[in-house]
C-alpha cells in the first residue's frame, strides 16, 4: 500500500508541476501579445517635453507643442499677477485661485486649447487681441480668459487646462 | 385587452412627454430657421441642374477659392457624368488656368507646370497654419464635403451666404474683424460677406444677383459633397422596383404554400 | 444536431460522401427537415434576417477593406476615395454603414420578440445567454467600425468611450492608455480597431453557430409558449414552409434597408463625421450612433463617472440573469395579461431612453433619464420576479395544433392571416 501511495503522490506532483509550468509558460507568452498594445517607444518619447524658459522676457509669451497640443507659456508682469490675485473667486464660472494655477506666480503654463470647442485662443503674440480681461481671447465664439487663463466671459465652461509641470531648474521645466 | 394595453402605453408615453417638457436652459443662442429652397436634387428623382453647377463652379473659383480649398476634388471630376459635365476640352482649359507644383525633376528641384485634369483642385494655402495666418486666426474650412458636414446643408449654406446683416442688432458687440450673421453659430463670423451683385460674370443670361450666385455655388458644393447622387438614385429606383415585384411574387407563393396548412 | 439523421443520399456519390463526412445530413436535419412549430408569426423571421445581414456586412466589409487605408493621415481620404473614385464604392460603403443600423434594428426586434414571448425561459436559457453575448460582440464590432472613417464623431466617440475605463480607480488610466496605444486616440488605436473590426464578425459567425445549435436542441419557441407535443400535428418541416416565409420577410426588410442606402444614406449618420478627425476641436454635442443612445442615456443619468459606467454595463448584464428573474411558468405574454402591459411600458421606456441619449445632458433631460433608468432596472429586478408570483395567467391551449384550430374556428379575438401579425402580434391568440 505504502508503495502505491508514494507513486500516487509522485504522479500527482508531476501533474501539478506540469500544469504549473504550462500555465506559467502560457502567461509569459501571452504577455508580449498584451504589452504590444501599450504606448510604444515613439509615443512615450513625446509623452513629456522639457522647455528652457530663459529666452522669455517679462511680459512675453512662448508656445510649445506637447502631445500634439499647443502649450502657452507666459512670463507675467507684476501688474498681471496683481490683476489675477485681485479677482474674488465667487466671480469665476470655474473658481480656481491663481496660486493653484501658477506654482511660481511669474510663470503661467497652460494648454492653449479653448475649453469650449477647442479653438486656439489669441493673446500669445504682442499685437493680439487679449479680450476684456487682458488675458486670452478665443476668436471662434468669443470666450474671454483673464491673466490667469481663467474663463470670465463667453461660452467656454472651464478654465484653460494646466498640464502637469515640474521645475527641473530655476528656468527649466518638464511638461508631462 | 388590446385597448387597455394601448391606454397603458399611451399613458407611459404621455408621462415621458410631460417629463420632457420641463424647461431646459438653452445651450446656444439660437438663430432663425434656415431659409428653405426647392433644390432640384431633392426627392427620389432629383438631379443636379447642369447650368447651375457650371455657374457654381465659376463662383467657387472666382470667389470662394481665394480662401477655401476643395482638397477632395480633381479637375477631371468636372467632366464626369452627374456633375457639371464640362466637356473634356473645357476641363483641360480650366485645369490649365492653375499652376501646379510637381517634381522633383532630374536636378532634384521642384518645378511648376500648368494643371492637368488629373490634378487635385489647387489649394489657396500650402497648410493650415498659413491659412490661419492669412485670415486673422480663423481657418476657412475645406469645402469638399461642407454640404454633408452641416445640418440641413444646402439650406444652411444658402441662408448663411444670403444672411449677412450690415448692422448687428442693438446690444451685440462684434469682435474685431468679425461680421454679423444670424445663421452662424454665435452669430459672429470671420468671413466677410463673400458675394455681392455681379461678383461673378455670368455668360448664360442668368442674373448674377446675390441669391442666384448663392444658389449656384451651393448647388455646386452639394454635387462636390455627393458626386454620385444621380447614379445612386437612378440605380436605387430600379433596384427597389425589382424588389417590390419580387416581394409581391413571394408573398403570393408563400400564401399558396401555407394555404394547405392550418397555422 | 441530435439523434440519428433521417437523411438518405440518393446518388452513389452522395452515399460515398455522406459516409465519410455527414455534412449534407447535418444541413438536411437542421435547415431543411427540421420540425418547426407551424404557428410562428412574422416576428420569428428576424433570425433569418439577422443571419442575412451578418453575411452582407462581412461581404461588403471584406471588399471595403480592399480599398481602405487604416492610417490617420489617409483613412478619411481613403473613405472619400471609395465614395468618389472606386467603382460602386459609394454603394458598398453606404450599404455597410446603413447595414450596421439595420442589423441593430433587426436585433432589437429579435430581442423584444424574445422578451414578449418568453423565449429566454427554460429550456432555452443558454440559447438566450449566447444571444446576449452575440449582442455584446455586435456592439463592440460596431463601435470599432465607427472609428475607421476617422471623422470627428469617430474620433470623439472613441475618445469618450475608451475614457469610460479611466473611471476605474488605479488601473483606469493604464487601461485607457493600453486600449489606445497612446495618450490620446491616434494611429495605434485606428490600426488595432481595424484589425479587431475584421476579426469580431467571424467570432460572431461562430457564436451564431452555437446559437443555432442551442436552438435546435429544444426547437423553436412559438407564440403560444406551449412546447411541441406532437411533431406530426404541431410542426411543419422548416423547408419549404419557413425557408419561403423567411425569404419573403428578408426581401421586405431589404426594401427598407435599400431605401436608406439609395435615398437617405446619411439620414442615420452624423454630419460631424464628414469632418476629418481633429484632436484639437471638440464637436458641440458628442452623440453615439442611434443604436447606442439608450445606454448613453443610462451612462449620463448617474452623476458619478464610475457609477455611470458600471450601471451602463449592468444594463446589459442584467439580461444574462433574466431567465432566473422571471418567476412565471407561462412563457408567452399572450397569456400573461399583466406582463403584457408591463412589456409595452418597457418598450416605451427603452425608446424614451434612446430619445434622451440624443439630447444634451442637462436639466429636465437628466431628470427624465434618471427616472427611466430606474424603471429600466426595476422592470427586470422588481417587476419580473413579482409578476410571476401575483399574476393569474389565462388558460393555456392544450397544444399548438389545438390553438391553431381554435383560432381558425370561432375566434373571438381577431387572429386571421399571418400577415396581420406583422403589425399586431398581440392580437393573436
Amino acid at each position: 500500500m505504502a508503495h502505491t501511495d508514494q507513486s500516487d503522490t509522485t504522479r500527482r506532483d508531476f501533474l501539478y508541476i506540469a500544469t504549473g509550468s504550462f500555465a506559467a509558460a502560457t502567461a509569459f507568452s501571452i504577455w508580449p501579445l498584451i504589452d504590444q498594445m501599450n504606448p510604444d517607444a515613439s509615443v512615450l518619447a513625446l509623452s513629456s517635453t522639457e522647455v528652457d524658459l530663459t529666452p522669455v522676457e517679462v511680459g512675453q509669451s512662448m508656445t510649445v507643442k506637447w502631445r500634439g497640443s499647443p502649450i502657452f507659456i507666459r512670463r507675467r508682469t507684476a501688474e498681471e499677477i496683481k490683476e489675477a490675485l485681485a479677482v474674488p473667486l465667487e466671480d469665476l464660472p470655474d473658481p480656481e485661485a491663481d496660486s493653484e494655477r501658477a506654482e511660481k506666480p511669474e510663470w503661467l503654463i497652460m494648454v492653449g486649447v479653448c475649453t469650449h470647442l477647442g479653438c486656439i485662443p489669441k493673446g500669445q503674440k504682442l499685437g493680439d487681441e487679449r479680450g476684456d480681461y487682458n488675458g486670452w481671447f478665443c476668436p471662434c465664439h468669443g470666450s474671454h480668459y483673464d491673466t490667469a487663463g481663467r474663463i470670465r466671459k463667453g461660452p467656454a465652461p472651464l478654465n484653460l487646462v494646466v498640464p502637469p509641470i515640474e521645475y527641473l531648474e530655476e528656468t527649466k521645466i518638464r511638461i508631462g | 385587452m388590446f385597448r387597455s394595453k394601448i391606454a397603458v402605453t399611451a399613458l407611459a408615453l404621455a408621462a415621458l412627454a410631460a417629463i420632457n417638457l420641463t424647461p431646459v436652459a438653452a445651450v446656444e443662442a439660437e438663430g432663425p430657421a434656415n431659409k428653405k429652397l426647392d433644390w432640384s436634387f431633392e426627392g427620389i428623382f432629383g438631379t443636379y441642374d447642369r447650368g447651375s453647377l457650371q455657374r457654381g463652379y465659376r463662383v467657387y473659383k472666382e470667389v470662394c477659392a481665394s480662401c477655401h480649398s476643395m482638397n477632395l476634388l480633381s479637375y477631371r471630376n468636372l467632366s464626369q457624368p452627374g456633375g457639371p459635365e464640362f466637356t473634356l476640352e473645357q476641363v483641360k482649359a480650366l485645369a490649365a488656368e492653375f499652376d501646379v507644383q510637381d517634381g522633383p525633376n532630374d536636378e532634384g528641384e521642384m518645378f511648376e507646370r500648368a494643371g492637368l485634369p488629373s490634378d487635385r483642385f489647387v489649394s489657396p494655402f500650402p497648410n493650415e497654419e498659413a491659412a490661419r495666418a492669412s485670415n486673422g486666426g480663423a481657418l476657412p474650412p475645406d469645402l469638399s464635403l461642407i454640404v454633408k458636414a452641416r445640418k440641413d446643408g444646402p439650406n444652411y449654406l444658402y441662408s448663411l451666404l444670403t444672411g449677412y446683416e450690415e448692422n448687428p442688432p442693438a446690444g451685440v458687440e462684434l469682435g474685431e474683424g468679425m461680421n454679423y450673421n444670424p445663421y452662424f453659430t454665435g452669430h459672429q463670423i470671420a468671413m466677410a460677406p463673400p458675394l455681392s451683385e455681379e461678383a461673378v460674370e455670368y455668360t448664360d443670361g442668368t442674373k448674377p444677383s446675390v441669391e442666384n450666385l448663392s444658389k449656384d455655388v451651393v448647388m455646386f458644393l452639394a454635387w462636390a459633397a455627393e458626386p454620385k447622387l444621380e447614379e445612386r438614385k437612378s440605380l436605387g429606383f430600379k433596384v427597389l422596383i425589382y424588389l417590390i415585384i419580387l416581394a409581391g411574387l413571394m408573398y403570393a407563393a408563400n400564401k399558396k404554400l401555407w394555404s394547405r396548412i392550418k397555422h | 444536431m441530435s439523434g440519428q439523421s433521417t437523411y438518405q443520399p440518393t446518388s452513389a456519390v452522395g452515399k460515398w460522401f455522406e459516409s465519410r463526412l455527414p455534412v449534407m445530413g447535418l444541413v438536411h436535419d437542421t435547415m431543411l427537415n427540421f420540425p418547426t412549430p407551424k404557428n410562428l408569426n412574422y416576428w420569428w423571421t428576424f433570425g433569418g434576417i439577422l443571419a442575412t445581414f451578418l453575411v452582407l456586412q462581412i461581404i461588403t466589409g471584406i471588399v471595403l477593406a480592399m480599398q481602405y487605408t487604416p492610417h490617420v493621415d489617409f483613412a478619411f481620404e481613403s473613405v472619400e476615395k471609395i465614395m468618389r473614385d472606386v467603382n460602386y464604392g459609394w454603394l458598398l460603403r453606404y450599404a455597410h454603414a446603413n447595414g450596421a443600423s439595420m442589423f441593430f434594428l433587426a436585433v432589437y426586434i429579435h430581442i423584444f420578440r424574445g422578451l414578449y414571448y418568453g423565449s429566454y425561459k427554460q429550456p432555452r436559457e443558454l440559447l438566450w445567454i449566447i444571444g446576449v453575448i452575440i449582442y455584446l460582440v455586435m456592439m463592440a464590432t460596431a463601435f470599432m467600425g465607427y472609428l475607421l472613417p476617422w471623422g470627428q464623431m469617430s474620433f470623439w466617440g472613441a475618445t469618450v468611450i475608451t475614457n469610460f475605463f479611466s473611471a476605474f480607480p488605479i488601473v483606469g488610466d493604464p487601461i485607457v492608455e493600453w486600449l489606445r496605444g497612446g495618450f490620446v486616440v491616434g494611429n495605434p488605436t485606428l490600426n488595432r480597431f481595424f484589425s479587431l473590426h475584421y476579426l469580431t464578425p467571424f467570432i460572431l459567425v461562430g457564436l451564431v453557430g452555437l446559437h443555432v445549435w442551442a436552438l435546435h436542441v429544444p426547437g423553436n419557441a412559438n407564440p403560444t409558449g406551449v412546447e411541441v407535443k406532437s411533431v406530426k400535428d404541431d410542426t411543419v418541416p422548416f423547408h419549404p414552409y419557413y425557408t419561403l416565409k423567411d425569404s419573403f420577410a428578408i426581401v421586405v426588410f431589404m426594401i427598407l434597408f435599400l431605401w436608406f442606402v439609395f435615398f437617405a444614406p446619411n439620414f442615420l449618420g452624423e454630419v460631424d463625421n464628414y469632418i476629418k478627425a481633429n484632436p484639437l476641436v471638440t464637436p458641440a454635442h458628442i452623440v453615439p450612433e442611434w443604436y447606442f443612445l439608450p445606454f448613453y442615456a443610462i451612462l449620463r443619468a448617474v452623476p458619478d463617472k464610475l457609477g455611470g459606467v458600471l450601471l451602463m454595463f449592468a444594463s446589459i448584464g442584467v439580461l444574462f440573469i433574466l431567465p432566473w428573474l422571471d418567476t412565471s411558468k407561462v412563457k408567452s405574454a399572450t397569456f400573461r395579461p399583466l406582463y403584457k402591459q408591463f412589456f409595452f411600458i418597457f418598450v416605451a421606456v427603452s425608446i424614451g431612453l434612446g430619445y434622451l441619449g440624443g439630447k444634451p445632458a442637462e436639466g429636465g433631460y437628466i431628470l427624465a433619464a434618471r427616472i427611466l433608468t430606474a424603471y429600466y432596472f426595476a422592470h427586470f429586478l422588481i417587476i419580473m420576479p413579482i409578476l410571476g408570483l401575483i399574476e393569474k395567467p389565462k388558460k393555456l391551449p392544450e397544444s399548438i395544433a389545438k390553438a391553431v384550430l381554435d383560432k381558425n374556428g370561432d375566434d373571438p379575438g381577431g387572429g386571421g392571416a399571418p400577415a396581420e401579425a406583422v403589425t399586431a402580434p398581440e392580437t393573436k391568440g
